[in-house]
């Protein structure tokens, strides 16, 4: 099954220090090789920060463009995966693993992605 | 994997059930004594064919209730919705049974299954036991579930309704499954040594009149000596294998106000030694209140009330933190504090039992 993996922040990294900031940073790279060269993520972004988002919708048929991610909330989407496992299990104990969680204490949301036939 | 849970899910036990709906709610306590028997020998028919079987065989692929139960107590389901399914899928309870047993209705319960049942199957779920570098997380969700399950009924276990009590017992007969099915598991033979010890004192809980009888006015003689001993026994055979937990640490407490023979006898100082262990398992404001009754008996009311003082910010909304402070309040003749607080737990109490006896200490003040 594909699940997406939501990388959610909440603060900025820049309040762990520089060195720990860094070498978590070499980790999180070195996570997203591994599985990538195994099979597990088979796509994935990281985001520039939420101060950078623009949000669109349609009121009474015009688009209305604004400044700013979609949600009121602190906690903003930071970056996402396609992970491709066997089960809920499998993509829980690759997001366990994700380097962010400990440092930066992010949270990781699974939700599977909708498989259609040729897609 | 995903056909294999929905055939699993498909053919739950459907047969609690009597043929005409709602005919059950006639039922006479015969026919319902006979309902349960039923349904328990057909787990035990089971249970017969794993005896023969060795214990690496029942841990692996070939028993389907361990997979079963471990797939209703997943972490990605509700705790909610973790024991709706058990009580529905491994105990075979009927879902306006499980409404009754909750005092919650029906359709609440039977939408609350056919939500988990989807997203076992859309998230992806895995119907299976979980490999043994998550099995202590996982294991301690199933006991979760199962202890929650018991203490719902085990505090209506004198109440009105007969689920309620029953539900105390279809816990315990769960948890006694799960030690079979996983004799390595300190922490399953440490519940089910604490499920054993609260019933062998339910004879004593409820006076005639439903109302509750406090542990130091129970009639110790009436409690079940035969049950205690066996627990204490498992308690003893379970410590060897030296692995403690908050479950082990719980039947020890309730294994020393049982074997106490009067409650002035009670060994306090021991309990408070098992309430600071168990603090250490589990660091929660709940633990901490009952870890200051102790207190109470060892160090007197002065510690125990600043202790409990410390807990209003987690605990306001708990009727027990008011009851307990008004104990505390009432032994150092604050009368009028002890009155108020005993005002806030009955405002915040719903067990009707719960709340005769708070009115009652409330009139005698």
């Amino acid at each position: 099954m594909k699940y997406m993996l939501s990388f959610i922040e909440e603060g900025s990294p820049d309040q762990v220090p520089e060195a720990k900031r860094n070498e978590t940073y070499a980790r999180i790279g070195e996570w997203w090789t591994d599985l990538a060269q195994k099979g597990k993520i088979t796509e994935g972004h990281q985001l520039q920060p939420p101060h950078t988002a623009t949000t669109v919708k349609v009121n009474g048929g015009k688009a209305v463009v604004t400044d700013g991610p979609f949600s009121e909330s602190k906690e903003t989407v930071g970056g996402f995966g396609i992970v491709n496992v066997a089960n809920l299990d499998e993509a829980i104990a690759i997001a366990k693993t994700w380097p962010g969680v400990g440092v930066f204490n992010r949270k990781v949301e699974i939700r599977p992605v909708i498989e259609r036939e040729g897609m | 994997m995903q056909e294999a849970v929905v055939e699993a899910l498909e053919h739950w036990p459907t047969d609690g059930i009597p043929d005409k709906p709602g005919a059950w709610l006639l039922t006479t306590a015969r026919r319902k004594a006979l309902d349960r028997l039923r349904r328990k020998a057909k787990y035990q028919e089971k249970l017969s064919l794993l005896v023969g079987s060795r214990p690496q065989e029942i841990r692996g692929e070939g028993d389907d209730r361990l997979q079963l139960i471990f797939t209703c107590c997943h972490p990605a389901l509700s705790r909610e919705a973790q024991v709706a399914l058990t009580l529905r899928a491994v105990i075979g309870l009927t879902t306006s049974e499980i409404a009754r047993a909750f005092l919650t209705n029906e359709a609440t319960i039977a939408q609350r299954i056919v939500r988990a049942k989807r997203k076992i199957v859309e998230a992806g779920i895995p119907y299976r036991v979980p490999p043994p570098e998550e099995m202590a997380d996982r294991l301690g969700q199933v006991l979760a579930v199962l202890y929650l399950t018991f203490n719902e009924g085990f505090l209506a276990s004198g109440g009105a309704l007969p689920e309620r009590r029953e539900l105390a017992e279809d816990a315990l007969w769960l948890t006694s499954l799960l030690v079979r099915l996983m004799p390595g598991e300190p922490e399953a033979i440490g519940l089910l040594a604490l499920m054993r010890l609260h019933l062998s004192r339910a004879q004593t809980r409820f006076d005639a009149s439903g109302g509750i009888v406090l542990l130091k006015d129970q009639d110790r003689s009436r409690w079940d000596h035969a049950a205690i001993n066996e627990a204490r026994q498992l308690i003893e055979q379970v410590a060897r294998l030296g692995r403690p937990g908050p479950y082990q640490v719980q039947a020890s407490i309730a294994a020393v106000h049982a074997q106490a023979p009067s409650w002035v006898e009670t060994n306090w100082l021991e309990i408070l030694i098992f309430y600071d262990s168990l603090l250490a398992f589990w660091p929660t404001p709940v633990v901490r209140l009952n870890r200051a009754i102790a207190l109470f008996h060892v160090a007197g009311p002065i510690p125990a009330l600043e202790e409990v003082d410390r807990l209003v910010a987690d605990l306001d909304d708990y009727h027990l933190f008011h009851a307990t402070r008004a104990q505390f309040l009432r032994a150092l003749d604050r009368n009028q504090e002890a009155r108020e607080a005993d005002a806030r737990a009955l405002e915040l109490a719903t067990n009707p039992a719960e709340r005769a006896l708070i009115e009652h200490r409330l009139g005698d003040l």
